[in-house]
């Protein structure tokens, strides 16, 4: 039987069982912290920095989705500050790449859109990059527009943890980072994709789309299939 | 001495323009120009996108008539995909389109126009508005108001949303028309109806004031082109284009609108956005045509609905079997209104209107796809060239007010020379100069794509018009 560890998140009393992290905490206790690589299902990475909460007697910010609990810890996951910590980072990854929500495939359908929505982004401040993108369309069923993507590595993930393809990677460094499909040829040449599509599901943003789906078109319905395929693998030792 | 009067802005239109009239050094008008001086460029930012994502990229060109973009775009990449979208599809489609053409033609009339002709092209700007149309004569503005409203809540019950709505997708539509939606837009026809016919017999008594005016308004020969369909009639969707000359004389009939290249030209001046085209038969700058509900009307053999083919019979008695003077595109869009109303309801009450099957899908079979239509200032072209992957590597738009160019052009001209006499400036001419644009109803956000150098040229005029000293870049 693992250990119990009471703690606070936000001043309410909370418990959990050892080898479980903050989030998974504040999301059993109802305590929302935004969050757009966390996905119940597959494993958490850390990638979008929007989880970052305050520790009592820890001088620097730390990810919830990655910090393990402990035994009467103080978490800070609300304030002013991370407020306008977590905007920023929201309106870095907007302007980082091109984000046009009125033509965009996942218009109200979009995690993006909805954090910028909920943490009250109502104009970037940051000046935008306009990077030049490229789109692969060379899937027959699906396409990646580069352009609209926020590296949160979910499709890396689900590929590999759940289909088992291990299609998806990353490739090159900074602002040059790129998803990429097999070692970075047209996803429409891939040997690995197995054409499941969990990859599109899961994909928080229009960056990965259902090829012939128009503007707002694009919602991803098909998403609980990942908590019991992970319930599956777990049983299965997989 | 020579000079130069500028119109900087045209009011009362959908855009941004100027105008500059010529004077020699006997004040008498050597030259006048519509500048369009706004820029879009859609033509290249769609360049890189995925065809699907074109319906709603070009919708928004514009928020006054998305749905036309939607139209013309989605055809054309029907073409691209090489599917015929359900015949419910084509329907509702229809429906969309002509409920576009009511309200944006209403805008037009009743909102834009509607103020030089209740009060005249002298009267005050202060009380030659809008609001001064709802104080002068409440049942007018009432009426545009409300044909305005119902055109755009048929937008949004079958497209989504009132501006750019989403429902017109590659292959057909993307959602069916209900029962109850369908009785809702029928329920509003009567007093759609009543409304305009309410305006045409107003503007028909009115008209008379206006008979010296409509001599110089835009009078002028020139040819005409319109899609009509398999009986010669008005079609607002497809069909086929039919350009006849000023005296009625068909220059081309049952055009497949795919082979419009083959039949248009398309000419840059320096000095301004909007692309000019042309008859490529009569060359440029000869082969002048109007589009729009004046062409509309001209061209067709009948409207294809009966209270509008009924008032256009006493149009072609009142102003003759080909309209000449572009003052006769108020009437003409109003005729265009009410048929479209008309037809509205006969599409309504077909019999397999509540289809579910409303959508083709296919993929990329074909790298080039074209579609035409009617918007309401005209026919409307949207041609797009894609890879394999069906991303856009190339797009053309003949928008509308491209086609009017040269004719408003030189309707400035014909005005501001019967205005202008000697030294003096005759009262109201910058008044006139303006409204003869808004015949047109030009729609200058829509029409200027075009990518190349900043257009800018400084001429240096003799009196006797001889360029003395030009630069440009």
């Amino acid at each position: 039987m693992s250990t119990v560890f009471t703690f606070r998140i936000d001043g309410k009393d909370v418990a959990g069982s050892e080898g479980q992290t903050v989030m998974e905490v504040a999301e059993e206790n109802g305590i929302d912290i935004p969050a757009l690589c966390h996905l119940e299902g597959i494993h958490d990475r850390g990638a979008c920095r929007l989880c970052m909460v305050e520790i009592a007697g820890s001088p620097k910010l730390a990810a919830a989705c990655m910090t393990k609990i402990t035994e009467g810890m103080d978490v800070t996951a609300h304030s002013e500050l991370l407020l306008e910590y977590r905007r920023t980072v929201t309106e870095m990854m907007f302007v980082e790449r091109n984000h046009v929500c009125a033509v965009c495939v996942a218009n109200n359908h979009c995690e993006l859109q909805d954090t910028a929505e909920e943490l009250g982004l109502t104009h970037f401040d940051l000046p935008r990059i306009s990077p030049k993108v490229d789109i692969d369309a060379s899937h027959r069923l699906f396409a990646i527009d580069h352009n609209r993507c926020i590296l949160c590595l979910r499709c890396v993930r689900v590929c590999d943890e759940i289909e088992g393809a291990h299609t998806w990677d990353i490739m090159h460094r900074g602002l040059e980072t790129r998803v990429q499909t097999d070692m970075g040829i047209p996803w429409g040449e891939s040997t690995t994709c197995t054409s499941c599509g969990k990859c599109v599901q899961v994909c928080p943003t229009g960056a990965l789309f259902e090829k012939g789906r128009a503007v707002a078109r694009g919602s991803k319905t098909r998403r609980p299939f990942l908590p019991w395929m992970k319930v599956v693998a777990e049983e299965r030792g997989l | 001495m020579s000079r130069t009067i500028v119109i900087d802005p045209v009011t009362r239109i959908e855009g941004h323009s100027k105008i500059t009239i010529q004077l020699d050094d006997r004040g008498e008008v050597v030259d006048a120009r519509f500048h369009v001086t706004q820029f879009r460029g859609f033509e290249r930012i769609t360049q890189g996108r995925p065809v699907h994502e074109m319906p709603a990229l070009m919708a928004r060109i514009c928020g006054i008539c998305p749905v036309s973009h939607l139209i013309a775009s989605a055809k054309a990449v029907d073409d691209i995909l090489a599917v015929e979208p359900p015949p419910t599809g084509v329907d509702l489609r229809r429906i969309i389109n002509l409920g576009q053409i009511v309200q944006s033609n209403s805008l037009s009339f009743f909102h834009l126009s509607s103020p030089d002709l209740l009060f005249g092209f002298d009267a005050d700007p202060a009380v030659r508005n809008i609001l001064g149309v709802a104080r002068q004569n409440p049942q007018l503005a009432k009426d545009g108001i409300g044909l305005r409203k119902w055109g755009q809540q048929i937008i949004e019950w079958l497209g989504g949303k009132r501006i750019h709505p989403e429902g017109i997708v590659p292959g057909g539509m993307a959602t069916p028309l209900t029962a109850e939606v369908r009785d809702r837009i029928l329920a509003g026809v009567p007093e759609a109806i009543a409304a305009v016919e309410r305006a045409i017999a107003w503007y028909k008594t009115d008209m008379l004031r206006w008979e010296d005016e409509a001599a110089t308004f835009g009078n002028f020969r020139s040819a005409f082109m319109s899609l009509v369909d398999r009986e010669g009639n008005v079609d607002h969707y497809g069909g086929w284009l039919r350009v006849i000359d000023a005296d009625g004389k068909y220059l081309a009939d049952r055009v497949d609108p795919k082979l419009f290249n083959d039949y248009i030209g398309e000419a840059v001046e320096p000095w301004s956005y909007l692309k000019s085209t042309y008859w490529k038969a009569m060359g440029y700058p000869d082969g002048i045509y109007r589009v729009g509900p004046l062409a509309r009307v001209n061209v067709a053999e009948r409207m294809g609905t009966p209270r509008a083919d009924e008032e256009l019979e006493k149009f072609r008695w009142r102003v003759g079997r080909v309209a000449g003077s572009s003052f006769h595109y108020h009437y003409a869009r109003l005729i265009d209104t009410l048929h479209s109303v008309e037809k509205i309801e006969e599409l309504l009450r077909g019999p397999d209107i509540l289809s579910k099957h409303v959508r083709s899908t296919a993929g990329i079979n074909r790298n080039e796809g074209i579609g035409v239509s009617e918007a309401p200032r005209g026919t409307l072209m949207h041609h797009y060239k894609v890879d394999d992957d069906g991303i856009v590597l190339w797009a053309n738009l003949i928008i509308a007010t491209g086609h009017n160019n040269m004719a408003m052009n030189r309707s400035v001209l014909q005005v501001a020379r019967r205005h202008v006499k000697g030294e003096t400036i005759a009262e109201g001419m910058l008044n006139r100069v303006e409204a003869v644009i808004r015949c047109y109803d030009p729609c200058l956000s829509c029409s200027t794509h075009a990518l190349g150098q900043m257009a800018l040229q400084i001429q240096l005029l003799a009196p006797d018009g001889k360029v003395l000293d030009e630069l440009s870049r």
